[in-house]
């Protein structure tokens, strides 16, 4: 049962999850989840609140069992093998899962040591690390003095001690500051360009864009979409171009004329009176600048350009109809219509 | 290749060499928070002290003279008993302690490494047990300053290891409550609910004759009386072997029950 499947490409597969199924009394917190993550690559589990995508990743880590179904991590049964499957992850949880007390430095090297590092070489390592994630400075320091975008950092390096094969980052940049979001972002772009297969969790459709490679789209415990990140985007109408004509009376009249030139994506044009602003769907860059040379050849002038990815929210409602936070199933079905409104 | 590649059918087992080194880089971890946060220590130095002199100085007269003596006859009396609190005390703080890593993520960074699940618990014992030392030693100095006498140091040392050996029977109990209950008030507040009658519906601190039948029909099956009963007779003298059986005896059932549970609950914790 540990074999490892061969992709139509010849890449191994580093996770394996068939049917797995986790009960807690009434709620399905995963009800029959499929995924499989190809070496080297970085898997999105895209996801609201409670949609399941921690459940997934304390299992797949060996912190809870199954109720039915199996999963694989690079071979090893989570639940035949946990043991073996340990030594080849790395886990970088919700809540920085590091030792607040302790020293930055103290926080590597115990890890070190108990991945069986000989001192020496757990010492080397704890610097080795510190440095690679701008920290030697803040070695000595209690953890918990550290800003929160440190505290990622150093659980990212806890987590690369061991050097894994697969790591899972359940929600790295939640609660985070853009800027620090990015910084972890580039972090582990720098673990990927290393090798190390990614499950990473996420709320976020542009963490998605900037890490994954492919993407499991999850609901209510179970798979709703997934695929390449192109096509997906495809699928849920790429980005939005967002335009603000400087003279506001050009608005519905620009909005007509792109839509009559039928370069767009999938939807039409629509018009945000509150901001003067185009909302023009793009499934790809052709269409983007062929609807930028389109608005320069008219001669209108803009204030304001942009592109947006699509929400969490646009992404579950194009794919399921439904909005993706939950709190909707709270409300009776009675009254869901008037509070809609 | 790369360990994708790499197939088994069998869990590894982990060595005990390995066990060790785990256990006693956690060991490391528990000494170095009590490092950086000397405050934790308090409990363990001011506690000793202000038991042992609030009971000498409180009940030390009136319970002397029903002792036949004075306070000079309490303090060779409570002395021994205070051996056995000190290491009730520090089981609880232990299953304190424990809950309070729980609400963090460190629990989960170590059950996702590859290292036996007790290594967590058998670290955390083995610095309560140090805490619960060096308590037992300031009280014993306190004891000494207000009159104990020492009669054999072998007896002392014998004493010492057997509350040491019951302390860590109840560890594994708070442990198990530590891995339980939801968070650290309540792992106190069910600590004080079980040592309280525990403590003091025992012969520690007062000789168990005066008290009423049904309450002497407790204080003689707690283990803790046993204990204290032990400790005195090792410390100053008079009948040992039966008290000293039953401590091990207790201690040794305590922990065949308690200390699996704990494992497994820990194991089994989402």
């Amino acid at each position: 049962m540990t074999r490892i499947d061969k992709n139509p490409d010849g890449a191994s597969t580093a996770v394996s999850v068939r049917g797995l199924v986790k009960h807690y009394g009434e709620t399905k917190a995963l009800d029959g989840v499929d995924l499989s993550v190809r070496e080297g690559t970085v898997m999105g589990v895209l996801g609201p609140n409670g949609a399941g995508k921690t459940t997934l990743v304390r299992i797949l880590s060996t912190l809870l069992a199954p109720d039915a179904g199996q999963a694989t991590v690079a071979g090893y049964d989570v639940v035949r093998q946990p043991r073996q499957l340990r030594r080849v992850i790395g886990l970088t949880g919700q809540y920085a899962s590091v030792d607040e007390k302790l020293p930055g430095w103290e926080n590597l090297y115990l890890i070190g040591r108990l991945l069986d590092l000989p001192r020496k070489e757990a010492r080397a390592r704890a610097d080795e690390l510190l440095e690679r994630f701008s920290l030697t400075e803040a070695a000595k320091r209690p953890a918990g003095t550290y800003s929160g975008g440190m505290r990622r950092r150093l659980d990212l390096a806890a987590s690369m001690i061991g050097r894994p094969v697969v790591l899972f980052l359940d929600e790295p940049t939640t609660g985070l500051d853009p800027r620090t979001r990015n910084e972890v972002w580039d972090e582990v772009k720098t673990m990927v360009g290393d090798g190390v297969t990614v499950l990473l969790t996420t709320q976020y459709m542009e963490e998605a864009e900037q890490l994954a490679t492919e993407l499991t789209v999850v609901d209510r415990g179970k798979v709703i979409a997934g695929g390449g990140i192109e096509e997906l985007k495809a699928k849920v109408g790429g980005r939005t171009l967002r335009v603000r004509p400087a003279d506001a009376l050009q608005l519905r009249p620009l909005a007509g004329y792109l839509d009559e030139l039928g370069i767009t994506g999938l939807a039409t044009t629509t018009v945000d009176t509150e901001t003067g602003a185009l909302l023009v769907p793009l499934l790809s860059d052709e269409q983007l600048t062929a609807v930028v040379g389109a608005i320069a050849a008219r001669g209108i002038t803009l204030s304001s350009i942009t592109t947006e990815l699509p929400s969490l929210d646009e992404v579950f409602l194009s794919l399921t109809g439904h909005r993706a936070s939950a709190p909707q199933d709270a409300v009776p079905a009675d009254t869901r219509e008037e509070v809609a409104v | 290749m790369s360990a994708a590649t790499t197939v088994t059918t069998t869990d590894a087992r982990i060595p005990l060499r390995a066990h060790l080194r785990h256990t006693g880089a956690l060991v490391r971890r528990n000494l170095l928070w009590v490092r950086q946060n000397p405050e934790s220590m308090f409990d363990a130095i001011l506690m000793p002290i202000v038991f042992t002199l609030l009971f000498v100085y409180v009940f030390g007269g009136s319970i002397g003279q029903a002792l036949g003596g004075g306070q000079d006859d309490y303090v060779q009396y409570v002395v021994p008993g205070m051996m056995a609190m000190m290491g009730m005390s520090m089981a609880m703080s232990v299953g304190t302690g424990f809950n309070q890593d729980f609400n963090t993520g460190v629990m989960d960074r170590f059950r996702s490494l590859p290292i036996g699940r007790g290594s967590v618990l058998f670290a955390k014992i083995a610095v309560e047990l140090l805490r619960m030392l060096v308590a037992t030693a300031i009280m014993l100095v306190v004891g000494v300053l207000v009159g104990f006498d020492i009669t054999s140091w072998g007896g002392l040392l014998a004493a010492v290891a057997l509350a040491a050996l019951f302390a860590t029977a109840l560890m594994w109990v708070f442990l198990t409550l530590g891995v339980v209950l939801q968070n650290a008030q309540s792992v106190q507040a069910m600590g004080f609910l079980v040592l309280m009658p525990l403590q003091f519906g025992s012969s520690i601190f007062a000789p168990t004759e005066s008290m009423p039948g049904w309450l002497q029909s407790f204080t003689d099956v707690n283990p803790l009386s046993s204990l204290a009963d032990a400790a005195r007779g090792l410390m100053v003298g008079g009948p040992v072997a039966h008290d000293l059986w039953v401590t091990v005896a207790w201690s040794v059932g305590i922990t065949a029950v308690m200390a699996p549970i704990a494992i497994h609950k820990f194991r089994t914790k989402s």
